[in-house]
């Protein structure tokens, strides 16, 4: 297992400093002063020309691009992201009020789907082209083709608009006391919609991974030792079914990542994606890039996650 | 075997009847042909092509022309679907968007697809250290969520239809070129390979002779998906205003608007139909991914 583990950790290293090249990257495409972009604002007050020549070699800015990557590379492993061109504060103090309303939002989605996706897909297995599969199979498809703003705003019409059930946009209601009914109100719609774009692909995952172990010969041993189907199912099959959903966890963080800057927007959910699509409008450099660069090592680390649980539950992976 | 039993009793070779020896292309064409659902969304597809084609033709009105005397206007007399904000006819931009959004799926798709069969290929025979490499330039890649990274793409280069193939076609194809190096190690093992090698085939060659015929099925199922991934990523950049801009139409763009919730809420006819378009579309087309699926590849069955 260790040397299992230390050679996943190994693979993760070269990744990891793939990511950091290609934001990188986008932060040298980005306009403006690189320079700039790093320093405190409240020193460039008054013209600091000096000041922003000194940091300039400091940082190695006036040096090739590699020696700029790696001098960029040390100021990111210290923390420093740089600075919002727009209201001056440290990208990472930013990001860290950001991205827990992402998290819960994300989390409450996944868990949703899980929960829903899941049985469905393991029932369908087991009545294979019965109408439950049949209807499954089509209505998975379509969730995953229904754009989830098309799907959120048909909410907002149904719910919000129309019954008058769920708040419309927010994380909690302005000017009243935080309580856990309001923020769950809240919380319903933006999850169920992200969590319904992500329930398809756990359907389908779950309905051919308890396929192909139903066809397995110690299925057929557990049935003619005399136990009775249901239990062959349930104790046998279901275990080995579901190891490799861990996997198709760690493939989905990304769409999830994605869904959720869609998401909230639509619902003025006040997590990373907002942030983002906001720091678009106003040309703010480098928080987007410090986003982006979050969003990766943060689904590198899941990634991670997932082939570690996969190891832990499931033996014949590690051995490989 | 009823008939090979039969044939042998009547003193003829113990072959099987001709009847039944399909070339495997016939076969999988009798299997897409038996999936329903597939060719419902073929017939689907080649409906909403033909209209997005022909919609200089049959298109009610000019899709640019602004009338501020029909400000949205419901469904009626002249506007089947009724007008948007700048007066302009729903029902017609509606058509002429459905070009922007077929273009985008099959232009990205074929981008993405197409480099993802040159590196899985070169993974996949060369093996090595360049197939480290390349592997984790996947992984690199895969890290990047691909809306995330066209967002940053589009917030420094600028929003354009060209941006969003562009970003698609360059980070959406690690998925392929998994595919195509998976198949390139299980073929590099083969007889037929080892036998081009003898000959003095080059590595190039084996690529073009041998190896891109052996994966073109499963990449055409792969190609399909990713047409409706690129539709849907068109979709949802084009309504957050980064991607098609207006006045040109699209269906994501169309939807943009049905952020205010007046719109939203007293003017269904002005996203209900953008939204369905898309709906629609994309369903069809993985029904026919689905169905490419089980007839190309019958082992990879979801």
């Amino acid at each position: 297992m260790y040397r299992w583990l230390i050679r996943r950790l190994l693979i993760s290293v070269p990744v990891l400093l793939g990511i950091t090249v290609l934001s990188f990257i986008f932060v040298r495409l980005a306009p403006g002063d690189p320079v700039r972009m790093m320093i405190n604002p409240e020193y460039l007050a008054g013209g600091a020309d000096e000041y922003v020549a000194q940091r300039r070699a400091e940082l190695g800015l006036d040096k090739p691009l590699p020696v700029q990557y790696v001098a960029w590379l040390g100021e990111v492993a210290r923390g420093n992201l740089g600075y919002s061109f727009f209201d001056r504060r440290p990208v990472g103090d930013i990001l860290k009020e950001r991205v827990w309303p992402t998290v819960e939002l994300m989390g409450s989605a996944l868990l949703l789907a899980l929960i829903v996706g899941v049985p469905i897909g393991l029932l369908a297995a087991i009545r294979q082209y019965s109408v439950l599969d049949y209807t499954s199979a089509v209505l998975s498809l379509a969730t995953i083709s229904t754009p989830s703003f098309f799907l959120g705003l048909a909410a907002i019409y149904v719910f919000s608009l129309k019954l008058n059930l769920l708040p419309t946009s927010g994380m909690f209601s302005a000017g009243a006391p935080r309580s856990f009914g309001d923020d769950l109100q809240h919380l319903v719609l933006p999850a169920a919609i992200l969590g319904l774009n992500l329930s398809g692909p756990f359907v389908r995952y779950a309905r051919s991974s308890l396929l192909e172990v139903i066809r397995q010969d110690y299925l057929t041993t557990a049935r003619a030792k005399g136990l009775p189907g249901r239990l062959v199912v349930v104790r046998h099959a279901f275990p080995n079914a579901l190891i490799p959903l861990i996997t198709v966890v760690g493939i989905q963080v990304p769409a999830l990542f994605a869904g959720a800057v869609v998401v909230e927007q639509i619902f003025s959910w006040p997590g990373m994606g907002q942030m983002a699509l906001a720091s678009i409008t106003q040309r703010d450099y480098p928080l987007l890039t410090g986003f982006i660069l979050i969003v990766a090592v943060l689904v590198l680390l899941s990634n991670l996650l997932a082939d570690i649980a996969y190891a832990v539950v499931d033996p014949r992976i590690r051995l490989q | 075997m009823n008939a090979i039993a039969s044939a042998s009793a009547r003193g003829l070779p113990a072959t099987p009847t001709t009847r039944s020896a399909r070339s495997p292309t016939q076969l999988a064409l009798q299997r897409f042909l038996r999936h329903r659902l597939a060719l419902v969304g073929m017939l689907v597809i080649v409906l909403i092509a033909a209209v997005s084609i022909l919609a200089p033709l049959i298109a009610p009105a000019d899709p640019l022309k602004v009338d501020l005397a029909f400000f949205r206007k419901p469904p009626g007399v002249g506007h089947p679907l009724g007008t948007d904000s700048a007066g302009r006819d729903v029902l017609s931009r509606l058509l002429f968007a459905g070009q922007v959004s077929l273009t985008v799926g099959l232009v990205a798709a074929l981008v993405s697809t197409s480099i993802g069969l040159l590196l899985g290929s070169i993974a996949g025979t060369y093996g090595g250290w360049v197939d480290s490499v390349i592997m984790r330039a996947t992984d690199v890649v895969l890290s990047f969520p691909v809306l995330v990274v066209i967002l940053t793409v589009v917030a420094l280069i600028g929003p354009s239809m060209q941006t969003i193939i562009l970003g698609i076609g360059l980070f959406y194809w690690p998925t392929a070129c998994r595919i195509v190096r998976g198949l390139a190690l299980s073929l590099r093992e083969q007889d037929f390979f080892l036998a081009a090698r003898a000959l003095g085939a080059t590595q190039a060659q084996v690529i073009v002779r041998h190896l891109v015929p052996s994966v073109l099925s499963p990449l055409t199922v792969t190609a399909t998906f990713a047409v409706a991934q690129a539709i849907l990523l068109e979709a949802a950049l084009s309504f957050l205003g980064l991607g098609v801009r207006p006045p040109q139409p699209s269906w994501g763009n169309m939807l943009n608007e049905a952020q205010s919730l007046t719109i939203l809420e007293s003017m269904p006819w002005l996203w209900l139909p953008p939204g369905l378009a898309i709906a629609i579309t994309v369903l069809a087309i993985n029904f026919i991914g689905d169905g490419l699926r089980d007839a190309l590849d019958p082992r990879q069955r979801v």
